[in-house]
């Protein structure tokens, strides 16, 4: 067990050495440093570490869009060639989308879920370990095309044939395809565990209905996920037969439909955008009431409203996909669908403003990101509102019009919504408040950056620029207000100063790591009950179990209404709350243990992954390793026994292991 | 709120005996000699409809005794036949953009 | 809810008694699994619909499929999906030699249908179906062999489950892993049960 001890007590855990075995190594059973992150089931190292990735990628992904931007900023650009401007554009979005929108939304889910349910973990904690490890392996397999033969070029989408071995003959595309398949696995398993943990592992007292809204989204996603991953499982394997194998799925000559593709992507990749969205959404409907300070409206509306959309999103997907040639019938159908899920994207964009309405607000840089999103989700909207009339998205389908669209609701709104998460549960995760002169300056920059950079590209996409275009001509760039020249030139510029925005986040980061504050419990007097803990939590989260009885429940902990004035009064603090807790703790509790076979397995299924490119001796090794890692996995009691544990010398304080009688 | 392990094994119990797992299989035997059949034997109109209600029969046979769903919680079938509604809904979709269903 | 310390590995496993719904971690999420499964095996079944009629110079499935050969084989796979049931309830009565027989038998029966599966497809190259040949010929072999490849991990979940029962190395309740087992073997078979007609007896 990696904690057996009286909490509260303030003693540090004991060392212990283990005996048992298994093949040649001893499982880890306590670690400290590297090895306490790298073997560690723990969801809030798990989750810290998923963020701690996502934002590498997200770097990553925004150098490759600066790139972009300074190719298109000027006319005849020469900073990209054609064929390193496919690479770009495609790994950009590859990246952005899966690397670190997924991740960072897992960040927050795998730390804040189990919090704001009343847990100790999730319910499987070494998968979620392995969640992480085949995310990583994945990432570097996406990422190590670069440097093995040229990234993929066919577009995020990676439409087929011409992501086939004819059109695509490099390994760029052979990467994309395995790296986002062990990315998917690390996904569906992510979706079943959190699935699982909502369902099973709530407080008690905590019915659905008692769930926080972040909660309630991230369920809703790991829905989507579960269901819509299989889709584009097997979309990657028929592009991965055809690619290494002989495979004829998309070889037209043959009498393949182009369209096979384009289904299976976008029957997964419709949902995929409420994957991407939906977390934000949770994140905004905590900080929006709490710096509002009043509850959520209509908390029923918005549950709901997130769950239809999480429903109709699987009936859309064909959207995407207007100008394809599918046939009015099919258009019409598809048009009329997208327009329905307009509906409860709206109910809560007037949940939220409802919300705000006759608050007494207190804007935090917390509280900006969320309204930002409010405010630029809806810009974004309703651009897609005017996709939605198919005979309209004819002339916008494939320019820089939906570029824009999907810019404003994934940066405008997805975006901000993370950068809201981090300034409203910093305090919690690390103990400090992150810097909010400096998170002024964050928010400002990536404001107006972002608005400078996706703007204009509404006016470029109606002019007629086509997206995935390497170059641009002063010849055809028209004349006047609607000079493509001059705006491009702003969208870079403004491309700029949202990474200028983002730098400041990083500086944020440090100085708020170097300085020697700590942070209260409850800095922002939240509601849910992720706030009753330390700051950072302690490793198992509660000291006891708290028992719910009301939605906000932490908030009906501290406030009681005064029958006199109907007002609601503070009867507590966070933190004579949490003292009360430390004092009723619970006298032995039990953690699952580190464990490695998560790292291992993923090396493995990443080596088989590669096999598909390199050969047969790869898949085989790849293979074998997998099939160790799962029957060690499989052998391994998830609790370490008791025979892996060697006593300390008694040094008198209540450190019982086993008692003996 | 929760339900103890107990109750879970007498629904299991209350399920069906062995026997009646038998009698499941030969009527599954019995249905599945039907379809071979229409290999040898021409049905005329009749071949389609009855395929296709003969797989479905076998399926749900299979999914309620055998996996013991009719019998378990509901919470299962919702995660399961949501997900073969989900595949239902957009694979029929799917094919009928390519008229897979116009002669 | 204080807990004695000795209560070690076997607490490890999600004891039906404390979850909210009263069900297991473990059986839920094989249920969700299999409700994802069917989106994945829908996509290959889709595609091979899609494309079963376009077989460039390449043989046609009725030339080919032997259909009373493949009706053995899907018999076969149905009785496993029998002694399965036979071993979980087994399990449940706590007769560890018993479910060892069963699960036995079922592996048995399991690969029995694999190597009939491998016979046919080693018959169809011959008889001029490569993978490659056509949409025909590239969608069949990937539905089936996904489906193979599905019945193999089967078989060896089968017999690694035999070999941890006589190790006596289960941690939770046995009867739960057979059942779990179970769950995904009848899967298997519920998927044949739906290539059987698409595939074999509804021709092109």
């Amino acid at each position: 067990m990696a904690i057996i001890e009286r909490p509260g007590t303030g003693t540090t855990p004991v060392v212990v050495t283990p005996q048992q075995t298994f093949g040649a190594v001893k499982r880890p059973v306590q670690t400290k440093g590297w090895r306490e992150w790298l073997f560690t089931v723990d969801h809030k190292k798990i989750g810290i570490m998923y963020g701690v990735v996502a934002m590498v990628f997200f770097i990553i992904g925004g150098v490759e869009a600066l790139l972009i931007r300074l190719q298109l900023a000027m006319p005849d650009g020469q900073i990209l060639s054609a064929d390193k401007y496919n690479q770009m554009f495609t790994m950009h979005a590859t990246t952005m989308v899966f690397l670190f929108a997924m991740p960072m939304a897992a960040a927050f889910a795998n730390y804040f879920l189990p919090l704001q349910i009343g847990a100790r973990d999730v319910a499987f904690p070494r998968i979620n370990a392995l969640s992480l490890w085949l995310l990583i392996i994945g990432g570097l397999v996406l990422n190590a095309s670069w440097f093995l033969g040229g990234a993929a070029d066919g577009g995020w989408f990676m439409y087929a044939p011409n992501s086939g071995p004819i059109f695509s003959p490099s390994n760029g595309v052979d990467f994309w395809v395995i790296g986002l398949q062990i990315t998917g696995v690390a996904s569906l398993l992510g979706s079943i565990n959190l699935i699982v943990t909502v369902l099973n592992m709530r407080a008690p007292g905590m019915s659905l209905m008692k769930m926080p809204v972040f909660t309630w989204m991230i369920l809703v996603v790991q829905f989507l996920l579960v269901f819509s991953l299989p889709v584009i499982t097997v979309a990657l394997v028929l592009l991965m037969l055809q690619r290494s194998y002989g495979a004829t799925f998309f070889d037209v000559s043959q009498g393949a439909d182009p369209l096979l593709w384009q289904h299976l992507f976008w029957i997964f990749g419709h949902p995929e955008v409420y994957v991407l969205i939906l977390p934000a959404f949770g994140i905004i409907s905590e900080v929006l009431p709490t710096f509002a300070r009043k509850p959520l409206f209509g908390y029923p509306f918005v549950v709901f409203s997130g769950a239809s959309i999480g429903l109709v999103g699987f009936g859309v997907w064909a959207h995407h996909m207007f100008a394809s040639g599918l046939g009015p019938v099919s258009v019409a159908v598809f048009s009329v669908a997208t327009m329905a899920i307009a509906i409860p994207t709206g109910v809560k964009i007037f949940n939220w403003l409802l919300t705000m309405w006759g608050g007494k607000i207190w804007y935090t840089t917390a509280m900006n990101f969320a309204i930002g999103l409010v405010v630029l989700f809806t810009i974004g909207g309703l651009s897609g509102v005017t996709h939605s009339v198919a005979p309209s998205d004819t002339q916008q389908t494939d320019t820089y019009y939906i570029v824009a669209h999907f810019h404003y609701v994934l940066f405008g709104g997805m975006v901000f919504g993370l950068f809201s998460g981090f300034y409203y549960w910093w305090p919690k995760v690390f103990g400090k408040m992150l810097n909010e002169k400096l998170g002024a300056w964050n928010f400002w920059f990536m404001v107006i950056g972002m608005n400078l950079t996706f703007g204009p590209m509404h006016i470029l996409g109606l002019q007629g620029q086509p997206r995935r275009m390497y170059v641009w001509t002063e010849a055809r760039a028209g004349e006047g207000f609607f000079n493509l020249g001059f705006w491009n030139m702003v969208a870079s510029v403004g491309s700029f100063i949202l990474a200028v925005g983002v730098l400041f986040f990083l500086i944020n980061v440090v100085v708020t790591a170097r300085s020697k504050q700590q942070a209260p419990l409850d800095p922002w007097d939240a509601r849910t009950l992720e706030w009753l803990t330390t700051s950072p939590p302690k490793e198992h989260n509660f000291d006891r179990i708290p028992v719910v009885h009301h939605l906000d429940e932490f908030f009906h902990r501290k406030y009681e209404e005064d029958t006199a004035t109907h007002t609601m009064k503070k009867v507590a603090e966070g933190e004579d709350l949490v003292r009360a807790e430390e004092e009723g703790a619970d006298a032995h509790i039990h953690l699952p243990s580190p464990s490695y076979w998560p790292i291992v397995l993923s090396v493995g299924v990443g080596l088989l992954g590669l096999g598909t490119i390199y050969g047969v001796p790869m898949i085989v090794i790849g293979f074998a390793i997998t099939l160790f890692a799962s029957y060690g996995w499989i052998l391994e009691p998830s609790v370490a026994e008791e025979i892996d544990f060697e006593p300390s010398d008694n040094d008198g304080n209540t450190k019982e292991i086993a008692p003996l009688g | 709120m929760s339900t103890s392990t107990e109750q879970q094994q007498s629904d299991h119990e209350h399920g069906m005996s062995d026997a009646g797992y038998i009698k499941i299989a030969l009527i599954l035997a019995a249905i599945t000699a039907l379809e071979v059949s229409t290999y040898y034997v021409d049905f005329g109109p009749l071949f389609m409809p009855s395929l296709m209600i003969m797989m479905v029969v076998k399926f749900v046979m299979v999914v309620s005794y055998f996996m013991h769903l009719k019998f378990d919680s509901k919470i299962f079938s919702f995660l399961f036949y949501t997900g073969l509604g989900l595949a239902l809904f957009v694979y029929i979709t799917a094919l009928a953009t390519f008229k897979f269903f116009i002669s | 809810m204080a807990e004695t310390a000795t209560h070690t590995a076997d607490h490890a496993s999600e004891h039906a008694h404390e979850t909210s719904t009263g069900l297991t971690n473990n059986k839920l999420a094989m249920w969700l699994f299999l409700g994802s499964e069917c989106l994945l095996f829908g996509g290959l079944i889709s595609t091979y619909m899609l494309y079963r009629g376009r077989i460039s110079d390449g043989p046609h499935p009725m030339a080919i499929f032997d259909i009373p050969f493949t009706s053995v084989s899907s018999f076969v796979l149905l009785m496993s999906s029998l002694t399965m049931v036979l071993a979980v309830t087994s399990a449940q009565r706590g007769d560890d030699s018993r479910t060892n027989l069963w699960l036995t038998v079922t592996a048995v029966l399991g690969a029995t249908f694999v190597g009939g599966q491998i016979y046919e497809f080693t018959a169809f190259v011959r008889e001029g179906l490569g993978f490659s040949t056509s949409l025909f010929g590239s969608s069949f072999y990937t539905l089936t062999g996904f489906h193979g490849i599905h019945v193999t991990v089967g078989v060896l979940m089968l017999l690694s489950t035999v070999g941890i029962i006589r190790k006596n190395k289960i941690t939770g309740n046995k009867a739960e892993v057979v059942e779990i087992v179970g769950l995904y073997w009848h899967f298997v078979d519920v998927v044949w049960i739906i290539i059987f007609t698409l595939v074999y007896l509804i021709p092109s």
